[in-house]
């Protein structure tokens, strides 16, 4: 693969009349890129850069498999990519990697710190090692899949999509959560659920604590093909025994339907 | 939202060089706390011991400020020298003093006589501990004080973004548990029953130098531990006495502790093996001192873990 000539990156920061430093937006193009397939070394470039080369390739050349070598657990990397592509981060991301995305299919190879998938659209994130606290935040569809253990409040706010960890996850996961599922092989902390309007949270190990109206469901076939397919989807291997928790709509004064549907129903 | 570390050679690994460590660790975390740096060193144990005194906060308008810190180097020396102590070399800056010096009164004496010279403050005292702190990111302090050479077992820092109390030097952690030698804490997060616990330890006799709700838990385990509980038990013991949302990490003359509150509201990233462990609030920070893949997790709501050196 050739490397792409680039422009010069500019060492020497720019300054504003207050004397403050301007950040530098300009591309590096420094990917090597083949067909539609690209990589690029990110060791040495910015959070800045690194995103303006992945949103060049996918945007401006047309690359549909991008790699990232050595991210180096940098925050923000990956996000509001808005097209179909694959990407690929050679190592860990930090905090907010990947939020705000629809339609990326992301792999990572190390861990990612706190909020990955944070506002996720659609698409799939699969992370290899653990995740922070956080994890899929007000996720709205897609795929996060977590080889490794969650940490507290994971898929907070959550408003679709399927949250899936081999691990553990720690407290008040599925806090507020109004719709989607998680799939939680492992135990999980006190306030499983806490709040929660609507969706389903599976789980293999032990419960530390439901929270506030989080109560068992009953379980369905519905449920055993939806475990069935995301497992076969992401070769996970056999499923564990899941218990099934729902809202138990106690607490239950609002309805589930976004702004626009109640304009159809009404 | 202040950025935490630290770091711990482990299984007698020897000194190493924590001072460049811990300015790159700080260093990366620069964005969670642009007001302050300090940083908790600590060297290997020998018989002297070791303070580290503070004439004059980083900004003071005081035309004679010169004169008046001379006069309280001399102080200090003089009383010092009065209560018994071996002076053997002392250093510093233009605001600050380290003192070397061998003594085998009552510490607690010692230091209450130095901070009797007024505008002065002990940041830490022991043989092994010595804390530095200053306005500024962490290269700016650690050029300052020349940390980068600095050799020891096992340290802590902080990068402070103040919200809590003032911008100056009294309020950067980390905090000396006064009067106790060797224990200092960093501390991300806020307490809320901070004031309750300040008035119940300064009825026992310690006193703070800060309005900083920080300072209060170096003091609180200290004297848990001084009541004969291990570092391990008085964290666990501030799980549910100590109120508010905290991740922080205390360190001893040997040892190394963290603890997260039960709600896990403040971050950690933990890196652990058996030569050495790392811990930060963020794993960028981590990364700057080992340089190879590392596989890193969080610690859970209501952990406590302590290291030994």
């Amino acid at each position: 693969m050739e490397p792409v000539s680039g422009e010069q990156v500019n060492e020497q920061p720019r300054m504003d009349e207050r004397g403050l430093v301007e950040l530098d937006d300009s591309i590096p193009k420094v990917a090597e890129i083949d067909g539609t397939k690209a990589q690029f070394d990110a060791k040495d470039m910015t959070t800045r850069k690194i995103n303006a080369e992945l949103r060049w390739l996918i945007y401006e050349q047309g690359i549909k498999d991008v790699t990232v070598l050595n991210p180096s657990a940098r925050h923000s990397l990956g996000t509001a990519i808005l097209a179909r592509c694959r990407i690929r981060f050679e190592g860990s991301l930090g905090y907010f990697g990947c939020g705000l995305i629809d339609g990326p299919e992301i792999h990572i190879t190390g861990r990612v710190g706190w909020s990955v998938a944070e506002n996720m659209m659609s698409g799939v994130i699969v992370v290899d090692g653990n995740a922070g606290s956080l994890a899929g935040a007000a996720l709205r569809g897609g795929d996060l899949v977590v080889r490794g253990d969650l940490g507290a409040r994971t898929g907070i706010d959550q408003k679709g999509g399927t949250i899936i960890t081999l691990g553990n996850a720690a407290s008040m996961t599925g806090f507020m959560m109004q719709r989607g599922r998680q799939i939680i092989c492992g135990d999980v902390g006190p306030g499983l659920g806490d709040s929660m309007y609507d969706g389903t949270i599976y789980v293999g190990g032990k419960v530390a604590a439901l929270g506030i109206d989080c109560v068992p469901g009953d379980w369905t076939d519905a449920d055993t093909e939806l475990i069935g397919r995301k497992f076969s989807s992401y070769d996970l291997g056999e499923p564990p025994e899941l218990q099934k928790f729902v809202c138990g709509k106690k607490l239950y004064n609002y309805d589930s339907l976004e702004p626009s549907e109640r304009k159809l129903v009404l | 939202m202040c950025g935490i570390a630290g770091i711990i050679y482990r299984n007698g690994g020897g000194e190493r060089q924590v001072g460049r460590d811990m300015t790159a660790m700080l260093q990366a975390m620069k964005h969670r706390g642009p007001d302050s740096t300090g940083f908790g060193l600590y060297r290997g144990t020998d018989d002297s011991y070791v303070m580290h005194v503070k004439l004059s906060e980083a900004v003071e308008e005081d035309a004679d400020l010169e004169q008046r810190v001379q006069r309280q180097r001399d102080e200090i020396e003089a009383r010092m020298r009065a209560a018994g102590a071996d002076i053997q070399d002392i250093k510093g800056t233009h605001r600050t003093m380290a003192i070397v010096f061998g003594f085998d009164g009552d510490l607690k004496v010692l230091a209450d006589a130095v901070e009797r010279v007024r505008h002065t403050e002990v940041l830490s005292l022991g043989r092994s501990l010595e804390i530095v702190k200053d306005l500024g990111d962490a290269e700016t302090v650690s050029d300052e004080y020349h940390l980068t050479d600095f050799k020891g077992t096992h340290a802590i820092g902080h990068a402070r973004m103040a919200t809590e109390s003032d911008v100056d030097i009294a309020n950067a952690h980390p905090y000396w548990a006064y009067p106790f030698p060797d224990v200092a804490v960093v501390h991300n997060g806020q307490l809320t029953n901070f004031h309750e616990w300040r008035r119940r330890l300064t009825r026992q006799g310690h006193r703070f130098q800060s309005d900083c709700d920080s300072e209060i838990i170096a003091v609180y385990l200290a004297e848990k531990m001084s009541q004969g509980k291990s570092l391990e038990e008085a964290m666990r013991d501030s799980l549910t006495e100590l109120d508010g949302v905290f991740t922080y990490i205390c360190v001893t003359e040997d040892a190394l502790g963290v603890a997260k509150d039960m709600l896990g509201a403040k971050p950690l990233v933990l890196y652990e093996d058996d030569e050495v462990v790392a811990l930060a609030s963020e794993e960028i920070a981590i990364r700057q001192v080992l340089d190879r893949e590392i596989e890193t997790h969080d610690p859970y709501e209501g952990e406590v873990k302590v290291w030994s050196r």
